[in-house]
């Protein structure tokens, strides 16, 4: 896929996702001071997901891309998932104990 | 030698950016955006090790991560994410007008990206500043008055903090020890983002990336939307804990 | 059957070396130092890699001497210490990590795929000057006092208990880290974007499937071992706390990072060796590789797998029980794709048509000793007997069996089988095959013993030791030095041949793949004009239509 062939994303999406990402900002910060309990880190981390995968699309045009990347980006975040539960499940499971 | 057909083909029909082990100039641009991505997820696996140290150390320490977040300027942090947001458009916009031959177009969204760049780095030095001032940088001057005594700090107070035992006071350290290095990290790419802007704006004023070869561009882009979205989780995580 | 799909080879009747090729394409040293040709790149690592071993191999030396006594005689303990430092950093970070791949993987990956170079050259050429920066700051820990931490860097012992200099040797490994990530990143590359015409991906030869593997384990791994380093130098110059129990932190989330890559890494190091092996096995079988589909996916299992391990080597360093359990559930797994590659090479030959060249017997050495290494390996998975074995002599034979019996091996086979191609001329066979069962006999009277001393409860990493262990001990050292007076004649053998050396004409094994059906030393493009791939790979029958009128003299 060359730039010759592929989609040439233009402004007015650009534009929009700019928007979204700043909508998602101002509620993020918005949530923060909502006493939501538990929910507070979940919501805050969903919200960063949600804008992360705006940029990864759109600006980085992978919703345009080949499958190549696709996978290629999957994988890295599959490992980084798995290097981030695997290492917490540890810690977490210290506290409960010999079994 | 001379008249192989190898050597016809490393003569007709290629551009002079066409390096001469790839076949086509399709082949070349394709192989260089893998590059780039591939780059990127060693990076997202070197901050995932920072990530993962500070998920670790919130859950162990939340009273101190607590205390700690509230030492940081929302304020600042909201700003600089704005900031780097704004950037990372006009970044795709200098693709775009890359992609499209927008000469002077190009050329305005690198240096707006640059000044965009630019602010942010000096925001947070002043925030950075701001802790060195207040003796919450790791090490020998760090200082646990903040935590101890909350009421003799203005950030501590105005969030309505108690005072932290001494235990969980220490905890801070750690903290910040992760304040600046994911942000001081984070920082660093921005620099050397910065850095390449500079080349790369000269660049396109002699009209480099204009002529169908758009892809250093295009790397550099993917590089400096990665550069956005750490801050965009790292925001998330150092400055919106539990501000309630 | 198109004759016109590959160079023609030169008149083999009576070989002699071509005048033009990527040797004497240009001269000088400017022409290899600022070189993109990824046959040069490789010639400039295995030289380097050499001189690593050389000093890696040295320090074992004086590690072997050491233990011939019960008593520290030869060297105090802290020296000792800063000697099995420094022959685990070289040897882990300077030799087997680059060594495969990053001299025949860069040589002949190209070559097998039928492209002119690899996809960066420039990039190329930096993870060697990477490599040699790595290995100059090594240089200079040893000259400024060495660093007596252990390769592992194990905190709080190496953040806040020693003088020594693990800045300089921290810097060294994260900068030698960078030079795998950009060889790693280069072969993905080249891999998926510059397979010639009609190469698909079931017709490359296993070598490349292995290489793929172990680059993905590289680009993604590396990086974490890369924080963990900046941390810990984070952690000793400013004491930012993140590894210090006094202030909150956990020692052994440094480990966490560090196994995290150093378990993959393992296999960074030993799946290029495989692919050698299934290159070897097969020529001197004269026959295709047994079962290439789960040869090709068992690689890409181990590197999988590999990643979901790690903290088989914290056992009993203070993670949960239930951590425990879950790793060592999956560390049985992982040994599964390795099993399945050595049946596949079993199997490849039987009723095989059988010679014992020296890759030859460097691949049969490989297969019996890291089926062994690999099978002491079920014993450390398996967290019940690992508490007994871990930190004993017990571990040092088992990843010595895997990596100089496995690895080493691998490296000396390949470097030999494909020594034609690289040098155009035969190293001596004799010689070669008498180094091969030197060393053969030398590793296993070096290494066997000591799964004797560690199952008896000699620990590892002690300069002295109960008397009751020194018989084996003196077996374990006389073993070494055969061990090192094969190595020495297999080099030996090598450097003789470029003098003397018989020529050896483009294919004197009467091999398949891509790098055989052209001339030995190739021409710096690789290839007159684009290969096409219209054949499977091992496809022994198209080889011989292809030279059934070559007489294809095999060089004495």
């Amino acid at each position: 896929m060359s730039e010759h062939t592929h989609t040439i994303v233009g402004p007015k999406v650009y534009v929009s996702i700019l928007f979204a990402l700043l909508a998602g900002t101002a509620l993020t910060v918005w949530a923060s001071f909502v006493d939501l309990g538990v929910w507070n880190p979940v919501i805050a981390l969903a919200i960063a997901t949600t804008k992360a995968m705006l940029v990864v699309l759109y600006f980085m045009h992978v919703r345009y891309s080949t499958k190549l990347t696709k996978l290629a980006i999957a994988a890295g975040i599959f490992l980084l998932l798995t290097l981030i539960s695997m290492t917490l499940a540890d810690y977490v499971s210290r506290a409960w104990g010999s079994w | 030698m001379e008249n192989s057909p190898a050597v016809a083909e490393l003569r007709a029909d290629r551009p002079s950016y066409l390096r001469h082990h790839f076949q086509s100039v399709e082949q070349q641009a394709d192989a260089s955006n893998f590059a780039m991505w591939l780059f990127l997820l060693t990076e997202l696996m070197f901050f995932g090790g920072l990530f993962t140290a500070y998920l670790i150390y919130r859950n162990w320490y939340f009273a101190a991560f607590v205390a700690g977040s509230h030492q940081l300027n929302v304020i600042w942090g909201t700003l600089n994410t704005v900031v780097l947001i704004l950037s990372s458009f006009t970044m795709a916009m200098g693709v775009w007008c890359a992609e499209t031959a927008r000469k002077s177009g190009l050329v305005l969204c690198l240096i707006l990206t640059f000044i965009l760049g630019l602010c942010f780095l000096g925001i947070k030095s002043v925030e950075y500043t701001e802790k060195f001032e207040k003796h919450h940088v790791p090490g020998q001057h760090y200082s646990l008055s903040s935590f101890l005594y909350p009421d003799t700090d203005e950030a501590a107070t105005a969030a309505g903090d108690k005072p932290l035992p001494l235990d969980m006071a220490r905890h801070t350290e750690v903290y910040f020890s992760l304040y600046f290095a994911m942000t001081g990290m984070h920082a660093l790419h921005m620099i050397i983002g910065i850095g390449i802007l500079v080349f790369m704006i000269v660049r396109a004023r002699a009209g480099a990336y204009t002529v169908g070869h758009v892809t250093f561009v295009e790397n550099f882009g993917l590089y400096w939307h990665f550069v956005d979205i750490v801050w965009i989780y790292l925001f998330a995580l150092l400055y919106l804990i539990s501000r309630h | 059957m198109s004759t016109d799909t590959l160079v023609t080879p030169p008149e083999q009747s009576a070989p002699t070396i071509p005048e033009v090729n990527y040797l004497t394409k240009e001269y000088g040293l400017r022409s290899w130092l600022l070189t993109g040709d990824h046959k040069r790149i490789a010639i400039l690592y295995l030289i380097s890699l050499s001189f690593f071993f050389c000093i890696g191999g040295t320090m074992a030396g004086l590690i072997r001497l050491q233990l011939l006594t019960p008593h520290a005689d030869l060297m105090s303990s802290d020296t000792y210490n800063k000697v099995f430092t420094m022959h685990g950093v070289i040897m882990v970070f300077l030799f087997l990590v680059p060594s495969v791949p990053a001299t025949l993987g860069n040589f002949l990956i190209p070559m097998m795929i039928g492209a002119r170079d690899l996809a960066l050259p420039k990039i190329n050429l930096l993870s060697w000057y990477l490599y040699v920066i790595g290995g100059i700051l090594v240089l200079y820990t040893m000259i400024s006092g060495g660093v007596d931490t252990g390769w592992t860097f194990t905190t709080p012992l190496s953040t806040h208990y020693v003088n020594t200099n693990v800045l300089s040797t921290c810097l060294a490994v994260f900068i030698a880290g960078f030079s795998s990530i950009l060889t790693g990143l280069n072969f993905l590359i080249t891999i998926h974007k510059m397979r010639a015409p009609g190469m698909t991906w079931f017709r490359l030869p296993l070598f490349v499937w292995a290489h793929y593997a172990a680059s993905v384990q590289m680009v993604l791994a590396t990086p974490v071992v890369a924080i963990a380093i900046t941390l810990l130098m984070l952690e000793r110059m400013i004491g930012i706390g993140i590894f210090d129990p006094t202030k909150g932190g956990d020692p052994l989330l440094f480990q966490h990072l560090f196994w995290f890559y150093s378990h993959p890494a393992v296999y960074i190091m030993i799946l290029p060796g495989m692919g050698v092996i299934s290159e070897v096995v097969s020529t001197f079988s004269r026959k295709r590789v047994f079962g290439y589909t789960a040869v090709a996916f068992s690689s890409v299992a181990i590197a999988v797998f590999g990643f979901f391990v790690w903290a088989h080597h914290m056992f009993i360093m203070g993670i949960s029980n239930y951590a425990v359990l879950v790793f060592s559930l999956l560390t049985m797994l992982v040994a599964v794709p390795s099993a399945i590659k050595i049946f596949n090479w079993a199997f490849t030959l039987y009723k095989g048509s059988i010679t014992f060249e020296a890759p030859m017997l460097y691949a049969f050495g490989f297969m019996g000793l890291f089926t062994i290494g690999g099978m002491s390996g079920v014993f450390l998975g398996s967290a019940g007997t690992d508490i007994h074995l871990t930190e004993t002599y017990f571990i040092v034979a088992h990843f010595h069996f895997v990596m100089v019996g496995g690895m080493l091996m691998a490296f000396l086979s390949g470097i030999h089988f494909w020594w034609s191609k690289v040098t155009g001329r035969m190293y001596s066979e004799k010689m070669s095959q008498m180094a091969a069962v030197v060393t053969f006999i030398g590793f296993n009277l070096t290494f066997f013993p000591q799964f004797v001393l560690g199952m008896l409860g000699m620990p590892r990493r002690y300069a002295s030791y109960p008397p009751e262990f020194q018989a084996l001990n003196i077996l374990s050292t006389a073993g070494a030095s055969i061990l090192g007076a094969g190595y020495l004649l297999a080099a030996f053998s090598l450097l003789w041949s470029l003098k003397y050396g018989a020529v050896a004409g483009n294919n004197p094994w009467r091999a398949t793949g891509l790098e055989w059906q052209t001339q030995s030393p190739p021409l710096t493009e690789n290839f007159t004009e684009a290969p096409i791939m219209d054949h499977e790979a091992y496809d022994y029958a198209w080889l011989e239509r292809q030279n059934s009128r070559d007489e294809v003299p095999h060089g004495e």
